[in-house]
């Protein structure tokens, strides 16, 4: 038995899409297998990670909460893939829009609510923008490695948030324990329909994404740079200042975010503050295609896995690393998925290419 | 400052990075790009704790640490090399996968001490006569024999590369794979091989911080250990003698911070401890600066190799 691997012709929407699905089946099937393995019945866990998540309107929010960032930073992440210029930066990127946000928040106290969270959203923006800017202007000057500079960046941002916390910001009044001081009424989010505010910017991000990359000029070409380089520059795109528009939407749409979370969740700085986000969100970005409108669902479904995992976590006793593992192995599938949307696999049976060989 | 004790403890803060860094050049060098480094390091920290703890045999724990990390290695290849899937996504889902992965079966570890046993297996061995130069024997020749095999590593993988036919042909895979299977050189066997060589080595280097350098098990024990090594691989330019200098030089600025703790220098602790990663960017800037052909990375790093698509 011997197998040939042949390329496919473009395969339409249907295909794809049952291609994806299946991936997902096939991975809840193995996640299944390795609950079995701890004991556990994986229909059960399925279901009650669903009721965790969608069981009651409480959950729903609490859902929505969770998707919020994942939606954005992905959102934030895409512009950057779309240029394959891999911006792993996003924890960075929203640590340090949290960072500037929350400077406001807690000198600016005495501001009018409406303006002070206005001028927290431009800092947010601003924070994560020059996080993405400084490895967009090595990228583009000198071709240095982008995934290695945003990641190392994250760990700078976040030495620089953990220096704060446990020295000059230090809230004085929190018996010695090192944490900021919560932020004054006036720089948190309002909310509503029971969930802060946060959802209506990540409604108008979402649009403003969908057109920038689909429909405007500058996100053609972030686009055909992605594509090849070459094509870039004979169609004549200035690709310094493309590479850094990018990269200042990418990063500061990640550092929306940090003022989101810092503001409207946590109500002020912490060292915690992405939970991880800026890595899922590349793995949702990658999922949803880079298409915002792929995304928006790649966020619902995994704020509820998050969701859920947290909920069985408490029925089931599981721990939340396994909504860690559940979500790599989604992921090695969808991953491992793409190859049947591009290629065929043939498998020639020796017995019948004799029996076809003899026939001649 | 600079004194022979911090300069000896250097080089053992620099070990696990050796160790990941040798493994992450072995893998491009196939030209596969591998950003899982940081989560096989924690499959071989945790199962190579886990296999000691349970078994308090060292040597075992070594062994199952390196299968380990070679397990991670392995589903990353069959992404890569036989889907030929995106390499920086795959290994982005392994290094989620293998901190899940050491997550959830350090749950219960966490806090727990390995025995006294390890700590007689990783003793300081002096070797003879070169242990005895002054200042270099103490910092270079008197340690433990995890040490000494990241030596020994680092120069069979250069000796490998630049001086035996299979290296050359490793070499040939990464720069040009269609005229190395026009060669007839069995490709996909070189890649997944060396690929799970490469997860071995991170393995291993992960299983000393979790036996030897910390040796208690704590949550997300290698701290982005694992990222520095896939920058330290192009800071040394896919060479593995040169792989050395860089992971010992990086075990120093590892440590600083807490060195300087309690010293005249008024400087926060949590400010020196961004040094590792601010020299790893201001390094990778000033590589891309002065771009020599000799430093380059592997022509056909993280292209999928497709034969019909020549």
């Amino acid at each position: 038995m011997q197998f040939r691997i042949v390329k496919k012709a473009e395969i339409g929407k249907k295909k794809r899409v049952l291609i994806f699905l299946g991936s997902i089946v096939a991975a809840l099937f193995v996640s299944g297998l390795f609950l079995v393995f701890l004991k556990l019945n994986p229909f059960q866990v399925y279901v009650a990670m669903l009721q965790g998540s969608l069981g009651s309107a409480y959950r729903i929010e609490q859902t929505i909460i969770y998707a919020i960032p994942l939606l954005i930073t992905s959102l934030g992440v895409a512009i950057a893939f779309k240029m394959k210029f891999w911006n792993i930066g996003a924890e960075g990127q929203i640590l340090m829009g949290a960072f500037l946000a929350s400077y406001f928040a807690l000198n600016y106290s005495h501001l009018p609510k409406p303006i002070l969270l206005f001028i927290m959203f431009v800092a947010g923006f601003i924070g994560g923008a020059v996080w993405g800017i400084i490895p967009a202007f090595f990228k583009s000057k000198w071709d240095t490695n982008e995934t290695i500079i945003t990641l190392m960046m994250n760990y700078v941002a976040l030495k620089w948030v953990v220096y704060l916390q446990y020295g000059p910001w230090k809230d004085p009044n929190a018996s010695g324990f090192p944490r900021i001081a919560n932020f004054a009424e006036n720089a948190v989010l309002p909310e509503l329909l029971g969930v802060h505010v946060g959802w209506i910017m990540a409604v108008l991000l979402t649009i403003f994404v969908y057109y920038f990359l689909n429909k405007s000029k500058k996100g053609f070409e972030i686009a055909v740079l992605g594509e090849s380089i070459n094509t870039a520059r004979y169609a004549g795109v200035n690709i310094f200042s493309t590479v850094i528009l990018a990269m200042v939407l990418s990063g500061g749409i990640c550092g929306v975010v940090g003022f989101i979370e810092a503001s409207a969740v946590e109500q002020t700085l912490t060292k915690d503050i992405t939970g991880g986000v800026g890595f899922t969100a590349i793995i949702i970005a990658w999922l949803g295609a880079l298409k915002p409108q792929w995304i928006v669902l790649a966020s619902g479904l995994f704020a509820i896995l998050i969701q859920g995992s947290s909920y069985i976590q408490s029925a089931f006793g599981v721990s939340t690393f396994s909504a860690q593992l559940l979500e790599a192995i989604v992921l090695f599938f969808v991953l491992g998925s793409d190859f049947f949307t591009r290629y065929k696999l043939i498998i020639d049976w020796p017995i019948l290419s004799r029996t076809k060989e003899s026939g001649k | 400052m600079i004194t022979v004790a911090f300069l000896k403890a250097a080089i053992i803060a620099g070990t696990p990075l050796l160790f990941a860094t040798l493994g992450e050049i072995i893998t491009e060098k196939s030209g596969h790009l591998n950003l899982g480094v940081e989560g096989m390091m924690l499959m071989g920290a945790i199962i190579g704790f886990q296999v000691g703890y349970s078994t308090n045999s060292p040597l075992l724990a070594l062994v199952f640490a390196a299968i380990a990390g070679a397990f991670g290695a392995l589903i990353y290849a069959f992404l890569t090399v036989s889907l030929r899937a995106n390499q920086v996504v795959s290994g982005l889902a392994l290094t989620i996968f293998g901190t899940g992965f050491a997550g959830f079966i350090g749950k219960s570890l966490v806090g727990m001490k390995m025995t006294d046993e390890f700590n007689y297996f990783f003793r300081d061995l002096k070797i003879p006569v070169l242990g005895d130069i002054p200042y270099l024997g103490e910092i270079l020749f008197n340690h433990d024999i995890f040490v000494y095999l990241g030596y020994v590593t680092a120069i069979v993988l250069g000796l490998y590369l630049y001086n035996t036919g299979k290296g050359l042909n490793l070499r040939a895979i990464g720069e040009n794979p269609a005229a190395a299977d026009a060669a007839s050189i069995p490709i996909t066997k070189y890649k997944y091989l060396h690929i799970l060589l490469g997860g071995a080595l991170c393995g291993l280097g992960g299983a000393y911080l979790s036996l030897a350098y910390v040796p208690v098990w704590q949550e997300n024990i290698t701290a982005g250990r694992g990222w520095i090594a896939v920058a330290l691989v192009i800071f040394a330019g896919w060479n593995p003698y040169k792989a050395i200098i860089g992971s010992f030089l990086f075990g120093g600025l590892d440590i600083i911070g807490f060195r300087l703790q309690g010293t005249a220098v008024a400087i926060s602790q949590y400010i020196f401890d961004m040094a590792p990663y601010v020299a790893t960017i201001v390094i990778l800037v000033i590589v891309s600066l002065r771009k020599s052909r000799k430093n380059a990375p592997p022509k056909a790093l993280s292209e999928p190799y497709f034969r019909e698509e020549r």
